[in-house]
């Protein structure tokens, strides 16, 4: 292994503007089934985030001798729909294989994957990155998910390591793209499209920690391919290919060749380190599981199928149509199946587009700002906002700071508007504070005339402090003008 | 000692506690070596349980002893493995969850080959068991503390659990009745598993009866186990004393050549027995028999290498003082761990399992499985049981065999084809070779142990057994 300080040589001499259509990368993205209530072989919860290490285990998680495996079938059907909504064929019949390999975090020495006869094979995902892409899917398939490991410092300087199995057994489904991937941000868009796409099935949280982890492969067109292992988090895999990219280029570069090998990604350091080259591969040695029985799942897929909700595509197509809303504002609506719901709820009440102009672009802007989710909002709330704002009884400004107010000190729209003195004051009574603030300050009056516009501040400062602060500053400004 | 002398030694006005702490007298004199635990302190605790408030179950205040790769919860479970010494189980095997709510007492853990690899309990990290009819010779394996328990008058009831002949090889050697269920009959929840698709917990005992008995008690669907099927009935009402429906077929590949004389002479005489009791008998051909040594030991060694995989030390059983590095660590528990014959396995199922030769191996053992399982679909079609020695030779010496590890495997050569196949059979006594018992072995349809119990239980009580 190539000292670290080396590589981060590399990335610094990277010169910008490179080019990087000549990449190739293709995803494994494992993702948790984390709705499911019990694990993939028995009935312990997944659940275990707010649990004390190792408290969610049974004898079959833990791989005690003599436990076996019972296929949750559940899962199953999780994994049909998944199959389903990334247009897979879906095989009649499928079986369970063991992964023959030894790590600590792996109970049994084995893990219980597919490998022929997996659920699904075939599908597809558009993106949209430049222009629509689309992105095939070599396969789709269910495994268990290992225990984890927790490295005292990093994985490779580690004195010791801690193993929490609760994680042992959750259902994982691995989704492996075909290497139609061209840039790092292409793999992020990707990401984010089937998280969006899982969530919408109601069959994934990816709010989760620890329930995506992806493996990367890469390489130049022509070049060996690095498998960058097990990046945990959406950002890090376009980090962990944005450096993989440059330091094949650089090596492509200097005349060396790059070699075909494992690599970690180094979450904190932002790099990617060697773990072992081609000759040490492992062999697996795929065998179909003993302990589990060949299971048909042909005969359900058509009430599976039926079942099926609307996904994000035909959802943003639906909304444009049915709402009359921008292309633009239904994309975002629709990235998160609770903005969508939110915004359906909302525009049924007040004006669509008013609805879709405030949530896609102010209020998903506020709660970006904030690193919090719509969960944090309530509908009515925004119904509440908006038909004020309809109403002219408060002004843009006060509409978003009602939103702020819910959002960092909590409270109700008509509460804030009454407290914060957000209503907006009608015309009549600003004319009627104006004709009074010009017959009660003569002298300023005078001033404003000779030319001082000092003299305009001071007659606006009157009339707001007539009209308690609840005019609109510019229309005050406007009002005061035409009478002097 | 049979279940029916416990109980008649209960009803004479001896305690349940006194009859289990005679039992405990008699084996820490014994020279067998049957037992690698005993629990003492649990048995007599419930003996005096059932001496106050009454016994219960199909079982009640029975003792028995099990083999020691069955799941026990607070008692020690080794498999005959030095890798597993101290690793106490917390949770019980589908079977003894069954065995407990009959009201069975269990009396302890009984040696074995290691991992049930090998025919004659001579591979137990824990010391050979000994032949009750011949101290100087072997019991037969793998459960051959089961079965030396039960010949040796330890304990009426044992369980074991064959693979390729481990209770039915034992049974032959130590003149008690063994029986394999069909695959599927009794949960594999619990047994440490050395052959998955292969195994099955099957019962001894000294009658037939007491073998139905048991199996009564243990068969029966499981939900933890995939492979269970719901399909027992009560074996004990079948036991009716009539076979004039019986059809016996005799597969020429399971006699001839290797095959000791005397044994031969002893079943051919078995079954002219059970043809003066009505039953009518035909030669037959199992034609793909000459492969299913093969194939077995190959889809054996390739499971079990996948198997004791999970025996790493890191989370139960072997620690060997300081731990060092993740990979040496497990190496260095594994390489002390595990004796010379389950290594010699481990090795080879690996190899089995390698990229490139997966095909030539393990696919086509299964294939001949396939090929094994029809040939006796077909035969069993026409007939209701088969008829075969159960073993090859009688007991031989201690120390005999064990240095030739294939000299070994090929005497499993009538045992494993019916573990291919997934059919039940039953070993009796048919008779001695000096005072050597011989085994009979009786194969039955996929399920259909009420036959083969009935045709054994005839046999049985016109041969005085
Ligand atoms: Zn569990």
């Amino acid at each position: 292994m190539k000292p670290q300080s080396y590589e981060l040589h590399m990335l610094l001499s990277e010169t910008p503007g490179d080019e990087m259509k000549d990449v190739i990368i293709g995803l494994e993205v494992h993702v948790q089934l984390n709705k499911l209530r019990s694990k993939l072989f028995c009935s312990c919860s997944t659940q275990y985030h707010d649990s004390e290490p190792n408290m969610c285990t049974c004898p079959v998680c833990l791989g005690l001798p003599g436990a076996l495996p019972v296929i949750n079938e559940k899962a199953v059907d999780s994994a049909i729909k998944v199959a389903l909504a990334l247009n897979c064929n879906i095989e009649e019949q499928i079986m369970f294989y063991r992964k023959n390999y030894y790590y600590p975090d792996l109970v049994k020495g084995f893990q219980i994957s597919q490998y022929d006869y997996p659920i699904a094979m075939d599908g597809k995902i558009s993106i949209e990155a430049d222009g629509e892409r689309e992105i095939r899917i070599k396969r789709v398939h269910m495994e268990e998910d290992p225990g984890r490991l927790i490295h005292v410092g990093t994985i490779d300087r580690s004195r010791y390591s801690l193993i929490d199995y609760n994680r042992s057994g959750v259902a994982l489904l691995e989704v492996v793209t075909e290497p139609d991937l061209r840039t790092p941000k292409e793999a992020r868009l990707f990401l984010n499209k089937l998280r969006n796409i899982l969530e919408y099935l109601d069959v994934f949280d990816g709010s989760l920690e620890g329930s995506l982890r992806v493996d990367a492969n890469i390489s130049l067109a022509g070049g060996a391919r690095a498998e960058i292992k097990n990046i945990s988090s959406y950002k890090g895999v376009e980090k962990a290919l944005l450096f993989e990219t440059v330091r094949q280029k650089n090596l492509v570069r200097r005349g060396i060749r790059v070699a075909q090998e494992t690599r970690h990604y180094d979450e904190v350091r932002g790099i990617t380190i060697s773990l072992r080259t081609k000759e040490e591969e492992k062999d697996y040695r795929y065998f179909p599981e003993p302990d589990l029985v060949p299971l048909r799942i042909g005969d359900r897929v058509d009430d599976i199928k039926r079942a099926l909700p609307e996904l994000p595509d035909a959802k943003r197509q639906r909304l444009v149509k049915q709402y009359d809303i921008s292309d633009h504002h239904a994309k975002v609506l629709t990235s998160e199946l609770k903005l969508a719901n939110f915004f359906e709820r909302v525009a049924t009440k007040v004006d669509a587009n008013l609805s879709a102009t405030w949530i896609a672009d102010v209020l998903k802007g506020e709660l970006n700002y904030r690193g919090i989710g719509i969960d944090a909002f309530s509908p009515e709330h925004m119904i509440q906002i908006l038909q004020m704002l309809k109403n002219d009884k408060i002004t843009e400004k006060g509409a978003v700071q009602v939103i702020r107010t819910i959002l960092d000190e909590g409270g109700a729209p008509p509460e804030i508007v009454k407290r914060k003195g957000l209503l907006k004051i009608e015309e009549s009574i600003i004319t009627r504070a104006v004709a009074e603030v010009i017959k009660e300050n003569p002298a300023a009056v005078k001033d404003y005339h000779d030319g001082k516009n000092e003299a305009l501040h001071f007659l606006m400062g009157q009339v707001m402090k007539k009209t308690h602060g609840r005019a609109d500053p510019s229309m005050v400004s406007k009002l005061l003008k035409e009478k002097l | 000692m049979n279940v029916d002398g416990i109980r008649e030694m209960v009803k004479s006005g001896k305690s349940v506690e006194e009859v289990i702490q005679s039992l405990f007298d008699k084996i820490e004199r014994s020279k067998l070596n049957a037992f690698i635990t005993l629990a003492k302190e649990q048995a007599l605790e419930e003996a005096r349980r059932v001496d106050k408030h009454g016994a219960k179950g199909m079982l009640g205040a029975i003792p028995i002893a099990i083999k020691d790769c069955i799941s026990t919860r607070g008692i020690q479970t080794t498999c005959g493995s030095k890798i597993l010494e101290g690793y106490v189980p917390p949770y019980d095997a589908h079977v003894i969850e069954r065995l407990k709510a009959d009201g069975a007492i269990i009396i302890g853990k009984t040696n074995m080959d290691e991992f049930a690899m090998g025919s004659s309990t001579e591979t137990s990290y824990f010391g050979p068991t000994r032949n009750p009819c011949d101290l100087s010779r072997v019991p037969g394996g793998s459960s051959g503390g089961s079965a030396a328990a039960v010949a040796g008058g330890e304990v009426p009831i044992a369980l074991g659990s064959d693979t390729g002949g481990s209770v039915r090889c034992p049974a032959s050697f130590c003149g008690v009745v063994g029986l394999k269920p069909t695959y599927g009959l009794v949960s594999r929840y619990g047994l440490i598993a050395y052959a998955n698709s292969l195994e099955q917990i099957g019962p001894f005992a000294r009658n037939v009866k007491d073998v139905a008995l048991l199996l009564d008690v243990i068969a029966g669907y499981d939900p933890r186990d995939s492979t269970s099927m719901d399909k027992k009935c009560e074996y004990t009402k079948e036991l009716r004393d009539d076979v004039s429906d019986v059809k016996i077929g005799v597969p020429k590949e399971f006699f001839g050549e290797g095959i000791d004389e005397d044994v031969e002479k002893a079943v051919w005489s078995g079954i002219k027995v059970l043809e003066d009791l009505g039953a009518s008998y035909t030669e037959i051909s199992l034609p793909h028999t000459k492969y299913s040594l093969a194939a077995y030991y190959i889809i054996a060694m390739s499971e079990a290498s996948s198997n004791l995989a999970r025996f790493d030390g890191l989370r139960y059983g072997l620690r060997l003082g300081k731990d060092k590095d993740w990979h040496t660590t497990f190496s260095e528990i594994r390489a002390n761990g595990f004796g010379e014959e389950v290594k010699r396995r481990i090795l080879l199922g690996t190899y089995a399992l390698s990229a490139g030769y997966y095909g030539r191996y393990y696919l086509k053992a299964l294939k001949v499985r396939t090929l094994i399982k029809r040939d006796f679909e077909v035969a069993l079609k026409d007939t209701s049981v088969l008829i075969t020695p159960t073993m090859p030779f009688p007991a031989f010496k201690i120390g005999e065999k064990i240095g030739d590890p294939l000299a070994l495997y090929l005497a499993d050569v009538n045992t494993v084809p019916i573990n291919l196949a997934g059919v039940p059979s039953i070993s009796v006594p048919c008779g001695f070779v000096g005072k050597l018992p011989i085994g009979m072995q009786i194969i039955g349809r996929h399920f259909d142990e009420a036959t083969i119990l009935r045709t054994a239980h005839a046999f049985e009580r016109n041969t005085g057994g």
